[in-house]
């Protein structure tokens, strides 16, 4: 007992109360206890599908946010068809089902010991450790792009309080007629792949009907990105000239950024002057998994791909976009995948019950490139001795082809993601 | 712990749950389905319900997709990535569905 705080004791004489209260409580959560770093698409997933399929288990998840902000669907802000509040949930559902969520930062872990300390002193311990951190931004691979720069630049590329969504989409609305709307993008890989691509669709869908002389200018340090053919297919059709997509190998690189001129300039050198600017910075895994070893010299972190547990730690399983896992993308619905098989794997010695043995990993990735117009990439994974592999002849893209012929597609595959969307939070939240 | 905030519903489903093979291979592939056709496969929006369907013509329609014999926007690409015996597990679990 003498490493809790004050806080973590009131915590635990709370924990004493409510067992006086509910004794059969106690005994249905005796089986051990499952700490989750991290409540978004990974962490809140875990915590729900361990509290629906391991009852015995007492979940505690850790997050720092009160409500969670999707990076899925913020896009849409961008275009007009979302606001804010559509895309911002609570943890009021998995309280209800009995996991303990504290809102707070954990900022280290003891792999030996098995505990957490989290920023407000309290000391967690646990059976076992999910950690599902996501992303950090790399602040010294941009030159002057820092936390002040954010303001004026915002990536706009962590869903945090939905501020930084909020600044791009107020940048938008307020540029002058006729301006200029530039984004930066990274090297793979990075979160969410076809991000970037959706967000250029929906800042063309809401500048065509209120600003239609603004410019876009995609900077590229990649000489190509997920779904190309499908999204410069829609943005063809669909917005005229108004996006320009400048790779690489076109000086596509920008290296400096000055907020005060509002200038982007390229690895050559070139200066190209914004009205808005969204800087989308070369990324890493959260700070968590850097300080504490778990990640290795890349930044991310390797995991056994049959059950996510951390090469450096047994007892820690990590998952989601801090992972090292291609040719699995970092996306939400990968980390919501592979979440529940962590779990099993993760729980099999604490309840005694198996982990499973064949596990597949699942990914569709949905875009929205104008109205009711959606496009997809699919995949099947499974894993190998020492990675991930897409299941051959499976998955792949949406259909090529012109609107004329593809609009139902298109209609269908936009509805379809508006449902993933609802289902997929359901599945995390409710 | 927060056990005096969970609602007397929670608290009673805590208490009688059983605990469950998480391990059954049918459930943990069919929580790759949740994602948008919800936990127990009852479909939102244009996401179709595949609760209850009988086995045979689960995988009969599977087969379908998986030869493009079906129309279908995303679910021909997803067919190929699974075996026979996963759509068996498959057809099993989305049976018994409720």
């Amino acid at each position: 007992m003498t490493h809790l705080t004050r806080r973590a004791f009131g915590t635990l004489l709370g924990a004493s109360a409510a067992t006086l209260a509910a004794p059969g409580l106690l005994r249905a959560q005796s089986a051990g206890r499952l700490v989750i770093i991290g409540g978004g698409f990974g962490g809140a997933s875990a915590a729900r599908f361990a509290r629906i399929h391991y009852p015995d288990v007492g979940v505690t998840l850790v997050e720092p946010q009160s409500s969670f902000v999707t990076c899925p669907y913020g896009n849409l802000i961008l275009g007009g068809k979302r606001r804010l509040g559509d895309i911002t949930h609570s943890y009021d559902g998995l309280r209800a089902r009995g996991a303990e969520v504290i809102h707070d930062r954990a900022t280290d872990i003891d792999p030996e010991a098995h505990r957490v300390t989290l920023a407000g002193g309290a000391v967690l311990e646990y059976d076992k450790l999910i950690v599902s951190p996501g992303i950090g931004l790399r602040w010294d691979a941009i030159e002057g792009y820092d936390d002040a720069a954010a303001e004026v630049f915002p990536h706009a590329w962590i869903g945090g309080d939905g501020s930084q969504i909020s600044t791009l989409r107020a940048q938008l609305e307020a540029m002058p007629e006729g301006g200029v709307v530039a984004l930066s993008i990274p090297e793979n890989p990075f979160r969410c792949p076809p991000g970037p691509y959706e967000r250029i669709s929906m800042i063309a869908h809401y500048l065509k009907q209120a600003n239609p002389t603004a410019k876009i200018l995609a900077f590229d340090s990649k000489e190509g990105f997920a779904k190309q053919g499908l999204f410069q297919d829609a943005w063809a059709e669909l917005y005229g000239d108004m996006i320009e997509w400048v790779p690489a190998s076109g000086d596509g690189r920008i290296e400096r950024v000055d907020p005060a001129n509002k200038l982007f300039i390229s690895e050559f050198g070139e200066e190209h002057r914004v009205d808005v600017g969204n800087v989308i910075p070369p990324q890493y895994a959260a700070s968590i998994v850097r300080d504490t070893g778990l990640a290795n010299e890349s930044g991310w972190v390797p995991v056994d791909p049959h059950s996510f547990a951390a090469a450096a730690a047994r007892d820690i399983h990590v998952i989601g976009d801090a992972t090292i896992a291609p040719p699995m993308p970092k996306s939400g619905y990968v980390a919501n995948s592979t979440a529940k098989t962590a779990v099993a794997a993760a729980l099999a010695e604490v309840t005694g019950r198996p982990a499973w043995d064949a596990p597949v990993y699942f990914n569709t990735c949905y875009s929205h490139a104008g109205e009711e117009y959606g496009i997809s990439v699919v995949a099947v994974f499974r894993p190998t001795e020492d990675g991930f592999e897409a299941v051959p002849d499976s998955g792949g893209l949406s259909p090529r082809g012109p609107l004329a012929e593809q609009a139902r597609n298109r209609r269908l595959e936009a509805r379809h993601a508006d449902a993933w969307y609802d289902s997929i939070v359901k599945d995390m939240f409710s | 712990m927060t056990l005096s905030r969970m609602t007397p519903a929670a608290l009673m489903a805590a208490l009688v749950a059983f605990p469950v093979a998480a391990a059954d291979p049918g459930k943990m592939l069919a929580q790759a389905c949740a994602g948008c056709h919800g936990q127990s496969g009852e479909g939102l929006g244009s996401v179709p319900d595949i609760r209850g369907y009988d086995r045979a013509f689960f995988a009969e329609v599977w087969q379908d997709f998986r030869e493009d014999r079906r129309p279908a926007t995303i679910m021909n690409r997803i067919a190929r990535g699974y075996t026979e015996d996963e759509v068996a597990a498959l057809a099993d679990y989305f049976a018994r569905a409720e």
